[in-house]
């Protein structure tokens, strides 16, 4: 039997309105990658902070290399080698890495100051045991979020820990920083570090662990080792139910152009040029992917197109109709609907119940206002017939948005811009921090509407999505539209590196 | 995921943290008038029976509510669409001295036609005066808090300015005993345009009423302002669109909603509110304008607003409590031969506000942390 790292036993955590854990049993070998997957809610982060002493559990006991420890607070955490790196990066932006990395355990020299090179050389030495390039005195704002990964990454190393937990990794990265950092974590454990890994992405799990620990609703479902197992098995227990990963995509014939842009020029919010002579167009019953990294012009061209943002130089065309520069009320008039990238920011209004949210855009318009008056028949009776048709959880029209989990946010979002038959739907990360369950039923609407002959102009920073679901792959980098591609004929790796600029040659992939 | 049923007690818990407030500045209350060396429980019963034991005591502390109502109205509809007009004071004055000046100056349109007019006058000036902060603020994004409390001055500066133009001729006795005016007045406004007192009406009804109580038809306007409020937030289209902008502009213009065009138009409703206070002060009372500098009617009914966390019932509740302190606060200070100063009223006011805060927050924190399922 091999080492065991970290158990956590029978581990009992109640907010008043969840059990979040509940009898949790948790065990890492030492030496190992683990997978912990679950949908949004399952009660992964939960369990890890109460691993890493920002939560007390109501019961049971943690075990740190076989010796019951009490947890108290991060600092005790640190202290026994556990170290965590959070989805959000906690790192100072103007401090260089160096500062960063021992930001709040400084090397002194002479008393009073801090000996910076000394800092400076650990740093570049725990960087070469992993193969990283990294210089020590660059300032953080001036490196990329992979770099910004790997710096929390050295300062978790820095600290002396042996058991790391990654809270979503991933989930800011490109498909190229993905594979340098699943490098680095095979790294690390070849080296006898301790890994536990956080994930609701399954092809990632399959890919990196050794053994994976499944929760749903603050339970552990099941533990697997990763060989013995496959995605579809693991998608099943996460949710509870069988799950379609791969989605069903009839082929059929395209029809009339519903969109067509035309050499249009936009500016973004410091007045720099944002889009550069962007042309484009979408027929109805297909789907458009825009693949990029985010902040190469994806928001402001959705912004252009639905009036949120002025067109500084070019055509937006619906069915021959310039709609360019239209106010965002007349564009939805001409029913372009949009799912926007930030739903919390853009899309609903959290203080507003479900019945109010679900008839914004269309709160001016009859059925729901007759005259000056809002229509109240009209609006419950069409929040009872969403909520019922797309499933929205809690079913109390009543609700207030901010009580409703993400899933069930975005529900509301898509039921509301679905409605009324749109010819064009903008679809802008339509499924970013949503869990396997909910994913696929925002998959599954989109593609309804593909298959009801809408145009859809689907942006996303999830290659996978986009290679699903995409008729055509239009790749944006630095407001340009470099190349349109097949789907069957690319590749994530095609697809990476043209995001980050660099003109794809298979070739050269192959012989690296 | 299993719920438990307990999250119904936090929800009632932070709908009447205004009354906790209330409560505990009461108790501070009592220990600032123990210090004193009075008996706070003969203060608070004093100020209690006189204020609201008896009608006369009734009448004035809706006599006193009446121009809160309306300012609280004022700071509260503008805080639905996510703007703090602090500006009710110049509106207050500007609405006010149009309506007077309407009172004085047509004095031979009958009473059905001056009363609607000088009361729309009322709430034109002030939508006028609040227009400009909401326009600066919808073009040009100047914050409306630095405009409104600029304009307060300028509203001030000009009433001042316009009342020495419309200065009221001095009276034979004035002019037999060679007095000027002390404060500057303007002259009364036409009997036409005057709202009657409440016990005219009461009269009528055979209800006993002291005639001297200076409660008067405003208190009904600003009920029904009340009800307007709450009829065009929750159920015209208007309302959703300037809830909308208040919660979440950027959502609203994703909505296809105007954001600039419900500023402009939420600020001018809140300057109307404010600019009806003048329908109490000249229309039902003083029937002429008086020159006095900042009555703090604009900022009392930031206060109100407060306590009555926005919602316009919330608004009229609170107007009237502070209508008791006011006038129980004075009348506690006549019975104690002036041992308890008026100003311990402004202090409970204070005491409130700051406890109204801080039970929001301190509730506000307990549901977050009993919300969070991380």
């Amino acid at each position: 039997m091999p080492e065991i790292a970290l158990e956590m036993k029978n581990i009992i955590k109640r907010f008043p309105l969840v059990v979040a854990n509940d009898k949790v049993n948790f065990k890492v070998y030492k030496g190992e990658i683990h997978a912990l997957v679950g949908e949004n809610g399952a009660g992964k982060s939960t369990l890890m902070s109460i691993l890493y002493g920002l939560y007390q559990a109501d019961s049971g006991q943690i075990f740190v290399n076989e010796k019951k420890v009490k947890i108290a607070n991060p600092n005790v955490a640190i202290n026994l080698k556990i170290g965590m790196v959070h989805q959000h990066f906690m790192l100072v932006p103007p401090l260089t890495i160096t500062e960063n990395i021992i930001l709040g355990m400084e090397p002194i020299k002479s008393k009073l100051f801090v000996d910076i090179e000394k800092a400076s050389n650990r740093v570049k030495e725990i960087a070469e045991t992993l193969n990283f390039k990294i210089e020590p005195n660059t300032k953080i704002e001036n490196i990329s979020v992979g770099i910004q990964q790997r710096v929390e990454i050295i300062k978790v190393l820095y600290r002396g820990a042996e058991i790391l937990v990654m809270d979503e990794p991933t989930a800011v990265l490109t498909p190229q920083e993905v594979e340098e950092l699943f490098e680095i974590l095979r790294e690390l454990k070849k080296e006898g570090k301790t890994i536990i890994f956080i994930t609701h992405k399954l092809n990632e799990v399959k890919a990196l662990s050794d053994r994976i620990t499944v929760m749903r609703g603050g339970k552990v479902v099941g533990v697997k080792n990763t060989e013995d197992t496959n995605q579809e098995e693991i998608a099943n227990m996460m949710v509870g139910r069988k799950v379609l990963l791969e989605v069903d995509k009839k082929e059929h014939k395209f029809g009339k152009t519903v969109l067509k842009v035309n050499k249009l020029n936009a500016l973004n919010s410091k007045k720099l040029p944002a889009l550069k002579e962007i042309s484009f167009e979408i027929r109805e019953g297909e789907i458009l992917g825009i693949a990029g990294v985010e902040g190469n012009g994806q928001t402001e061209l959705v912004e252009v197109i639905t009036g949120l943002r002025p067109a500084s130089g070019g055509k937006i065309l619906l069915y021959d109709k310039d709609i360019t520069n239209y106010s965002p009320r007349s564009i939805r008039e001409d029913k372009i609907a949009h799912i926007p990238e930030d739903r919390r920011k853009r899309g609903i209004i959290l203080e507003f119940t479900v019945a109010e949210n679900l008839i914004l855009g269309n709160h001016y318009r009859s059925p729901f206002s007759k005259g000056l008056n809002l229509n109240f028949t009209a609006i419950n009776k069409h929040a009872n017939n969403l909520i019922k048709n797309f499933d929205i959880r809690p079913s109390d029209k009543e609700n207030l948005l901010k009580s409703l989990s993400g899933g069930n946010q975005q529900k509301v979002i898509v039921a509301r811009e679905l409605y009324g038959e749109p010819k064009l739907l903008i679809a802008a990360q339509p499924t970013r921090g949503l869990d396997v369950g909910s994913i696929e039923f925002v998959h599954r609407q989109i593609l309804k509407e593909r298959d009801k002959g809408k145009a859809i102009l689907l942006i996303s920073a999830d290659l996978e999505e986009i290679l699903s679901l995409s008729d055509r792959i239009a790749v944006i980098y630095e407001g340009k539209i470099v190349k349109i591609l097949d789907p069957k004929k690319t590749d994530e790796k095609e697809l990476g590196l043209l995001m980050t600029g660099s003109t794809a040659n298979k070739k050269l992939l192959k012989v690296k | 995921m299993k719920s438990i049923r307990k999250f119904d007690y936090y929800v009632l818990l932070e709908k009447i943290t205004p009354l906790i407030a209330v409560i505990f500045a009461l108790l501070v209350g009592a220990i600032v008038i123990k210090l004193i060396g009075e008996d706070p429980i003969f203060v608070y019963k004093t100020l209690f029976s006189n204020a609201i034991g008896n009608r006369d005591g009734w009448g004035n502390v809706l006599f006193r509510a009446t121009p809160l109502i309306f300012t609280g109205l004022a700071v509260a509809f503008a805080f639905r669409c996510g703007l703090f007009n602090i500006g009710g004071e110049g509106q207050v004055y500007i609405g006010t001295f149009l309506a007077t000046w309407v009172g004085f100056t047509f004095t031979n349109l009958p009473a059905f036609i001056l009363i609607p007019l000088c009361i729309l006058t009322a709430a034109a000036g002030g939508a006028l005066w609040a227009a400009i902060p909401g326009i600066l603020k919808a073009k040009k994004g100047v914050h409306e808090v630095i405009v409104t409390i600029m304009m307060n001055w300028i509203a001030a500066s000009l009433t001042f300015f316009l009342v020495l133009k419309f200065k009221a001729p001095p009276t034979e006795a004035m002019e037999a005993a060679g007095v000027k005016q002390m404060i500057p007045h303007t002259r009364e406004i036409a009997e036409a345009a005057r709202l009657p007192r409440l016990y005219t009406i009461l009269k009528t009804l055979n209800i006993d009423f002291p005639s001297y109580n200076q409660v008067n038809v405003s208190f009904f306007i600003a009920i029904a302002a009340a009800v307007l409020v709450y009829y065009i937030l929750w159920k015209t289209n208007l309302g959703y669109e300037i809830r909308a902008v208040g919660y979440n502009p950027l959502a609203a213009e994703y909505g296809g909603i105007s954001v600039g065009k419900n500023i402009i138009l939420a600020m001018m409703i809140s300057g109307a509110l404010a600019g009806l206070v003048g329908t109490n002060e000249v229309m039902g009372f003083k029937y002429r304008w008086r020159q006095e500098l900042f009555t703090n009617l604009g900022f009392n009914g930031i206060a109100v607003a407060l306590l009555g966390k926005n919602h316009p019932l919330g608004v009229v509740l609170a107007a009237i409590l502070f209508g008791i302190l006011n006038y129980g606060g004075a009348i506690v200070n006549i019975y104690t031969e002036g041992r308890i100063p008026r100003e311990l009223i402004m202090v409970l006011q204070a005491v409130i506000v700051i406890f109204v805060v801080i039970s929001d927050e301190v509730v506000k924190r307990l549901i977050k942390q009993r919300r969070k399922v991380v």
